[in-house]
């Protein structure tokens, strides 16, 4: 994926496996962000190709949605001006069909269908523990909760692959705990997570497997335990002290990836 | 507001000044003032203010009030009822639920203001204040009593922060309302019932007001008088009542709308209503297209103008180019709102891939290319289809079984006239845009509009078709506007290119729609009509504004947005009332504060 000089996604070749918890971690600007919006099709990759369960995806927001993959946005992007139920049930657009008319004529098949969704946006607030604020405004929630609703609305999809894009950003650990348990549960549920997180302990704990993104190319991917262990990572990215001192040389390798990464976030002001 | 108050103790030296009015008057001989002052102003409507009945409404007869007179009763009558309720007089309780004094100074300011304005009134137009009668100025001085009671009555707000904020707080909805006491069902029904009473009672006076002078005076009372229920919290407390009863309450209005032609004895007042109607399902149908899904359309005014040609066309003019052909009523509206479902399809494939500003600019060319294209095809120019400028004259009057709408009718021992024929069909279409409107604004179309036009990007991400519902909202909107042309080219006998514009004096054109929608409140049913009606009326009736009342309205509609952004008529989502939080529904400076909050975390 490029933006005009600048190469934020370098091929990055990546699998999910079905009921898999994969972390995506990455320095600041690393491009995991821009990783995800080529996956769910809010950006069109400039080369490459998503393909979802063998069939490769248009890039097209709804149609990917509408083939199984839903997603949570760094940065929250509720409806601000729906209440909580209204969110998700708009996250279930893509599993109802009831057009224009039905809703003009509202003949039982329309009341049916109205009712299902209800009921199926209630179990999942349930799930996610929003079922006593239904109908708050979703800008009126706190920061945790409207994460979770987050998460409820792209549930809502029932989607096969679920897109989480720093969920514990702005948590307190109480809160990043409890998303850990949601997360697990989600999986549960039998759906694939991929999640973007700067919480090391949360990624590594939940994580089947780890994969590193630096610079838009994929450095090492790999079980938590492999990714620890990989020094180019430590040096890369985790530039605190990791099961016994580090030496002089890495501590120069880390500054001198920082330095590098600081040099990538300054190019998108160049970029612009 | 009043919990917070600290029952003053009276051994207590230094009073905290947040408790004394603005006036410094004992709070006892403040609150006597203003219920004196109130009966006074009420009471001073019954002499004579002048001596001519050159000043329209005859107001020369001791006894009997005549014209604004009888505004200033009814703002006197308010302010006193309000002073008797915070007498706490026993069962007018329900007037001040907060026990606040708000109510008593806005009930005041709007008997001074249609007093004082009309005493000034007569001496302007006569020539001088030697034109008053002694009455004249014993009601300018009644009607000053009670607001110089009203600001002297403690309040609890002022504080030190400076003159500004003290009369802010004055005029201003404390924080909470105690709720209402539950009542039975058929006592919240009588309620509706008797405030739709009201409620028309008031709207046909506005309708009927026969000069200008009377149509100011009683803006000046209604706003007043709205403002004083509102900040009592009794608006609060209808809607509550109102969303409880939806369906009674739409019946109701229903019902209202209906017996409006029948309170008319003249058919000139009817033509207003069924303009205004016209008008008002016209800006119904721009809310969904604006209201819902967002989408700024600044051209809308040319669907009308496809739905009222298309009528013209198929009426049996013998002016129209194709004057052979006379379909009935049913079939012509169906031509109509087809036509424009078309056209808005036309308009909105290429254009709804645009978003926000660009999309204005859009419609906008496109509204304007309506007429511009329809003022050419005159058969020398273009094709010869719309003649031009002449357009089409001479429409027939409906007949719809037997019934013809051109003659006047006695149904029941009332006149119905020409214009009062077309008001009834108008209702008639009126709810079908009202039953449309609410069906798909509750639905999964609905919803997927109003999360298109909360978040675009969040919308397509949860695997909504952007551009498909933009079109369906975009092609329903249309087809409405269509519909009511075709029943506007009838009432107006020809249809011209001139009305079908962005910009001009009179309504209807794109910018007033838009303006309707916004000044009566985005995303509501009532919000719209309202926002029509007022529209309609004020260049209708301030005749001496005509040439400036676009800058009047441009200045007005710069007021509203400043101190009540969301119109008149706020939406439901604004007003959503939580109670195990107690959060109150933050309004928007508040968001825009707590951004960074949302940035930090998430850059
Ligand atoms: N729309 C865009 N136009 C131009 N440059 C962009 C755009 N979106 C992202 N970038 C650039 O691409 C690079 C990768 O950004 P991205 O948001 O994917 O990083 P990230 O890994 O998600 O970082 P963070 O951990 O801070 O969220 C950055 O340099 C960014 O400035
Ligand atoms: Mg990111």
């Amino acid at each position: 994926m490029r933006f005009g000089g600048l190469t934020a996604v370098r091929s990055v070749d990546f699998t999910v496996n079905a009921g898999e918890i994969v972390g995506l971690i990455g320095p600041n600007g690393a491009g995991k962000t821009t990783f995800f919006n080529c996956l769910t099709g809010l950006y069109v990759p400039t080369e490459g190709t998503v393909s979802y369960k063998g069939t490769v995806l248009p890039p097209k927001p709804h149609l990917v949605t509408q083939a199984g993959i839903a997603r949570t946005f760094q940065n929250i992007r509720l409806f601000a001006n729906m209440t909580v139920l209204e969110n998700v049930l708009v996250g279930r657009h893509t599993r109802t069909k009831e057009g224009l008319w039905s809703a003009l004529l509202r003949g039982p098949g329309f009341k049916k269908a109205e009712h299902a969704s209800e009921e199926r946006a209630m179990e999942l607030l349930e799930f996610i523990g929003l079922a006593h604020k239904r109908d708050h405004l979703a800008r009126n929630l706190p920061y945790g909760e409207q994460r979770k609703l987050e998460i409820a609305r792209a549930l809502a999809s029932e989607p096969g692959l679920l897109l989480l894009d720093e969920p514990t950003a702005g948590m307190n650990p109480q809160e990043t705990r409890a998303t850990e348990e949601l997360v697990f549960a989600i999986r549960d549920k039998g759906i694939a997570v991929l999640l973007i997180e700067h919480d090391m302990r949360f990624v590594f704990n939940l994580s089947d497997r780890v994969a590193v993104l630096v610079q838009g190319e994929k450095l090492v991917e790999g079980t938590s335990e492999v990714v620890q262990a990989d020094e180019r990572v430590i040096a890369a990215y985790l530039g605190e002290p990791f099961e016994g001192d580090p030496g002089e040389a890495e501590a120069a390798e880390v500054e001198a990836a920082e330095a590098a990464a600081d040099a990538t976030s300054s190019t998108k002001g160049e970029a612009k | 507001m009043t919990e917070t108050t600290k029952t003053p103790a009276p051994d207590a030296v230094p009073t905290p000044p947040a408790l004394r009015g603005l006036i410094r008057l004992p709070s006892s001989a403040a609150r006597a003032l203003v219920l004196g002052g109130g009966i006074a102003t009420a009471a001073s409507a019954f002499l004579a203010w002048t001596w001519t009945d050159e000043f329209p409404g005859d107001l020369t007869i001791n006894g009997y009030p005549g014209g604004l007179q009888w505004l200033t009763f009814t703002a006197g009558v308010l302010t006193a009822l309000f002073a008797l309720a915070a007498y706490g007089i026993r069962g007018l309780g329900w007037l001040l639920p907060a026990r606040n004094n708000a109510p008593l100074v806005l009930g005041a300011l709007g008997g001074f203001s249609v007093t004082w304005f009309t005493v000034i009134a007569i001496s302007v137009e006569l020539g001088g204040v030697v034109n008053l009668e002694p009455g004249g100025w014993v009601a300018a001085i009644a009607s000053l009593l009670p607001v110089i009671g009203a600001f002297a009555l403690p309040q609890e707000r002022t504080g030190t922060d400076g003159t500004k904020e003290a009369l802010k707080a004055y005029v201003a909805k404390p924080d909470r309302i105690p709720a209402a006491r539950a009542t039975a069902p058929w006592v919240q029904r009588a309620v509706i019932t008797v405030v739709t009473i009201i409620g028309l009672g008031v709207f046909t006076y506005g309708i009927d007001t026969e000069y200008g002078e009377l149509f100011v005076g009683y803006l000046f009372v209604v706003v007043f008088a709205m403002w004083a229920l509102h900040t009592a919290g009794l608006l609060d407390r209808f809607s509550a009542l109102v969303a409880a009863n939806r369906s009674f309450t739409l019946a109701m209005g229903f019902a209202a709308a209906i017996a409006f032609p029948f309170t008319q004895t003249d058919d000139h007042y009817a033509n207003i209503g069924v303009n205004i109607l016209i008008f008002g399902t016209v800006a119904l149908g721009l809310n969904i297209v604006v209201g819902l899904a967002g989408l700024l359309d600044l051209g809308y005014v040319a669907f009308l103008g496809v739905g009222a040609y298309t009528a013209a066309l198929v009426s049996g003019s013998e002016f129209s180019t194709i004057s052979g052909v006379h379909l009935p009523f049913w079939a012509s509206a169906l031509a109509g709102a087809a036509a424009s479902l078309v056209f808005g399809v036309l308009i909105g494939a290429p254009t709804l891939r645009l978003r926000g500003d660009y999309l204005a600019i859009v419609t906008l060319g496109f509204g304007e290319i309506f007429r511009i294209a329809v003022n050419n095809m005159d058969g020398q120019s273009g094709p010869d289809v719309t003649n031009g400028p002449n357009g089409i004259p001479s429409i027939p009057d409906l007949k719809i079984f037997g019934f013809n709408f051109g003659q006047a009718h006695d149904i029941g021992g009332f006149t119905l006239g020409r214009f009062a024929n077309y008001y009834l069909l108008m209702v008639l279409i009126m709810a079908i845009v009202v039953l449309v409107y609410t069906r798909a604004a509750d639905s999964r179309i609905g919803r997927s509009w109003i999360a298109i036009r909360e978040d675009e990007t969040a919308a397509t991400a949860m695997g909504i078709n952007g551009f498909r519902v933009k079109l369906i909202a975009f092609a329903l909107g249309a087809a409405l506007a269509g519909l009511a042309g075709t029943v506007s080219a009838h009432v107006t006998y020809s249809v011209v290119p001139t009305p079908y514009q962005f910009a001009g004096s009179t309504p209807p054109n794109s910018a007033f729609l838009l303006a309707a929608v916004v000044l009566g409140g985005m995303g509501t049913v009532a919000g719209p009509l309202l926002g029509a009606a007022l529209l309609y009326l004020l260049p209708e009736k301030l005749v001496f504004l005509q040439e400036k009342s676009l800058l009047a309205f441009g200045i007005a509609l710069i007021l509203l947005m400043r101190f009540r952004p969301e119109g008149i008529i706020a939406n439901r989502r604004r007003q959503l009332e939580f109670h195990e939080t107690g959060q109150l529904d933050v309004p928007k400076q508040t968001t825009l504060t707590d951004e960074p909050a949302v940035t930090k975390a998430g850059a």
